[in-house]
């Protein structure tokens, strides 16, 4: 599927796409009136004069910006937090990393292994009692906010009844609110995208041509019907797992779950640039890494798409 | 001769939401071992329905409301969607209109036709690989060997057209259901084909049923001819009877509406005036009287029986009666056929 030189070529552009990222997010946070440092009771000139001493705050942009370039490309250090002092963006991201690639790497389990067998009932079962039950509970899904769901969730199941842990991850039942919350809207998203493309597909002509064939029904659905259903889920899929493994800041707040989620929010507010950078980075990596990852299982899918031929 | 086919008074309707539509209405004809049968016919008269009638691929909302289909002696419109997929790409196969979207994109061409031979003969994969191959010879893909691993996009519309054949004869069926096999290609490739169909026919011995709106199509290929109109037969006989002495009124503007060589340059080709009837709610009596040039009050009243014209030739038109009006065209004072 493809040559080595597309893939060559691939990993260059998303290595400059990161490039052009970072960049643009470093102007646009320079450009914003304020520092890090600016707080509602004015920090005396003489600290704030110090404090930009240190960390290099004063130097001309282009010198902070070649600095910053030079730390993170050569050396992968997203440089010290301006907000939290005495810790590294690096060990945030390390602290982070583990409860939300955790959370995601489950959620996104969920979605696939529940939303694309649902949405394929529903399909089969068009108007049928299954799939008005499936389509009302997905409708709910896409529409009701995860914080909503959380709070519910934290309300019956960890409240009334007691079943789950109302926040935290040392016990593994921990892990159910989160990833239920984290998963509610991408799974309902799921199943519909996979039900709808499921009806699309079982009207082709190829369908009927392989039950003209005398192919068993199961072989018509699991095998003719199937892979031809997934080329636009495997779209949506992709650049999910991305956002879920790193991390929501709604569900991690509400669980009170040491993700990384809560650090990109909380830098915001503190102009912490390192931090928001750093995340920021790390977002677009994770995004660009299963763009690449979902264009190559296409050539896998669908043998009309070759990659790197004109 | 012993008959391969016999549809007997086949009803077909869709059960939509505005209503029945009566796709096919009372469709009595039978094809005989060997033969190549035209069903002709404009969109929407039933012809493609009669063949998923026999294939029992009827989809929901539509079902076969009343007559049955018997295969080689055997009655299968009864039989369960189970049943009938072992005899289907086996004993009975169709191809479709439409190459282009008619085989799954996303296997290859191998993939496909092994698929198919191994569900209905017992054989090793290799043995699948090499009948697979051998079909596609046949139909006169070079290098089927090289060729078989390609997938259907790679192919073109005439080479896909052949991929859908060898598939459909790779269990060598005793029945080919070839629903407009050439409208979606271009005339030189159409020759092509229709001449990989009757060559099949006669080597693998198996009976052919072409479903066309192109008079061009059953003059060049069939023996037999039905004219479908309004989900009902009106004309049935060899096609030498049919093309050289039309019966019915829609057989005839059929034929008028198809350009000849040795008419003068520049005389019209005459339309049908109208459009085809609406199976919603069909006209009573004969589906074509609204249209008929001919068309008598009887015509609207009921639907003619079929006259017998000759030993193979009917026709359901009053214009037959012996009290219809005198014409230079038809036939006037046939006897009625029993069957």
């Amino acid at each position: 599927m493809g040559s080595i030189s597309y893939y060559v070529r691939r990993v260059v552009s998303s290595l400059l796409t990161i490039v052009l990222i970072a960049t643009v997010t470093f102007l646009m946070m320079h450009s914003i009136p304020g520092g890090p440092f600016s707080r509602e009771k004015a920090v005396p000139a003489e600290i704030l004069k110090s404090l930009n001493e240190k960390y290099n705050l004063d130097a001309p942009l282009h010198e902070q910006y070649v600095d910053y370039m030079y730390r993170l490309f050569i050396k992968f250090d997203f440089g010290p937090s301006f907000s939290i002092i005495g810790t590294s963006v690096n060990q945030l991201i390390d602290s982070g990393k583990d409860a939300s690639l955790k959370i995601g790497l489950y959620a996104s389990i969920v979605i696939i292994l529940l939303g694309i067998p649902l949405g394929i009932i529903s399909a089969l079962k068009q108007n049928k009692p299954i799939d008005y039950a499936v389509m009302f509970m997905a409708t709910l899904g896409v529409t009701i906010p995860s914080f909503v769901v959380a709070t519910l969730i934290i309300y019956f199941f960890a409240g009334k009844l007691g079943w789950i842990p109302t926040f935290g991850l040392e016990d593994p039942r921990g892990y159910i609110g989160p990833v239920v919350a984290l998963a509610g809207y991408s799974l309902s998203f799921v199943s519909r995208l996979t039900r709808s493309s499921m009806l699309e597909v079982l009207r082709q002509d190829y369908i009927r041509t392989a039950r003209a064939n005398g192919i068993s029904e199961f072989k018509v659905i699991a095998k003719h019907a199937v892979k031809n259903a997934l080329i636009p889920v495997v779209t949506y899929i992709g650049p999910m797992i991305a956002a879920l493994l790193t991390g929501s800041f709604v569900v991690e707040k509400i669980f009170a779950i040491p993700g990384m989620g809560r650090y990109f929010v909380v830098s915001v507010g503190n102009r912490d640039y390192t931090t928001i950078m750093g995340m920021t980075i790390l977002y677009s990596a994770f995004y660009i890494v299963t763009i690449l990852l979902v264009d190559i299982a296409y050539g896998f899918i669908d043998p009309r798409i070759r990659l790197g031929k004109e | 001769m012993s008959k391969i086919l016999e549809v007997k008074n086949l009803n077909t309707s869709f059960f939509t939401h505005l209503g029945e539509v009566k796709a096919v209405r009372g469709n009595t004809f039978s094809l005989e071992k060997g033969d190549i049968l035209g069903i002709v016919g404009e969109s929407g008269s039933g012809k493609s329905v009669t063949a998923l009638s026999i294939m029992g691929l009827i989809e929901h909302p539509g079902r076969i409301v009343s007559g049955e289909v018997v295969f080689n002696g055997e009655v299968i419109s009864t039989k369960s969607n189970k049943e009938m997929s072992s005899i289907r790409g086996s004993e009975i196969s169709m191809i479709f209109q439409d190459p282009m979207t008619s085989l799954n994109p996303v296997f290859t061409i191998e993939n496909l036709m092994m698929e198919v031979i191994m569900r209905h003969q017992k054989v090793s994969k290799s043995k699948a690989r090499e009948i697979a191959i051998e079909k596609l010879r046949m139909v006169g893909i070079p290098e089927p060997e090289k060729r078989i691993k390609s997938y259907p996009h790679e192919f073109s519309g005439g080479m896909r057209q052949r991929a859908m054949i060898a598939t459909a004869l790779s269990c060598n069926p005793k029945l080919l259901i070839a629903d407009e096999p050439t409208t979606a290609l271009d005339v030189t490739i159409q020759a092509q084909i229709l001449e990989i169909l009757r060559k099949l026919a006669t080597e693998i011995d198996t009976s052919i049923m072409i479903i066309t709106h192109d008079l061009g199509v059953i003059a060049e290929t069939c023996k037999n001819l039905i004219v479908m109109y309004g989900g009902m037969i009106m004309e049935k006989g060899t096609v030498d009877e049919i093309f050289h002495s039309p019966q019915h009124p829609y057989t005839l503007g059929l034929m008028n509406s198809v350009p000849k060589l040795h008419q003068k340059e520049k005389s019209r080709l005459i339309p049908i005036p109208g459009s085809p009837p609406d199976l919603m709610n069909p006209p009573k009596g004969c589906p074509f009287s609204p249209r008929c040039p001919y068309a008598m009050s009887i015509c609207r009243e009921e639907m003619a029986p079929a006259y017998r014209i000759g030993p193979t030739h009917t026709s359901a038109c009053w214009m037959l009666h012996q009290d219809a009006p005198q014409t230079e065209v038809f036939k006037k004072g046939c006897e009625v056929d029993a069957g």
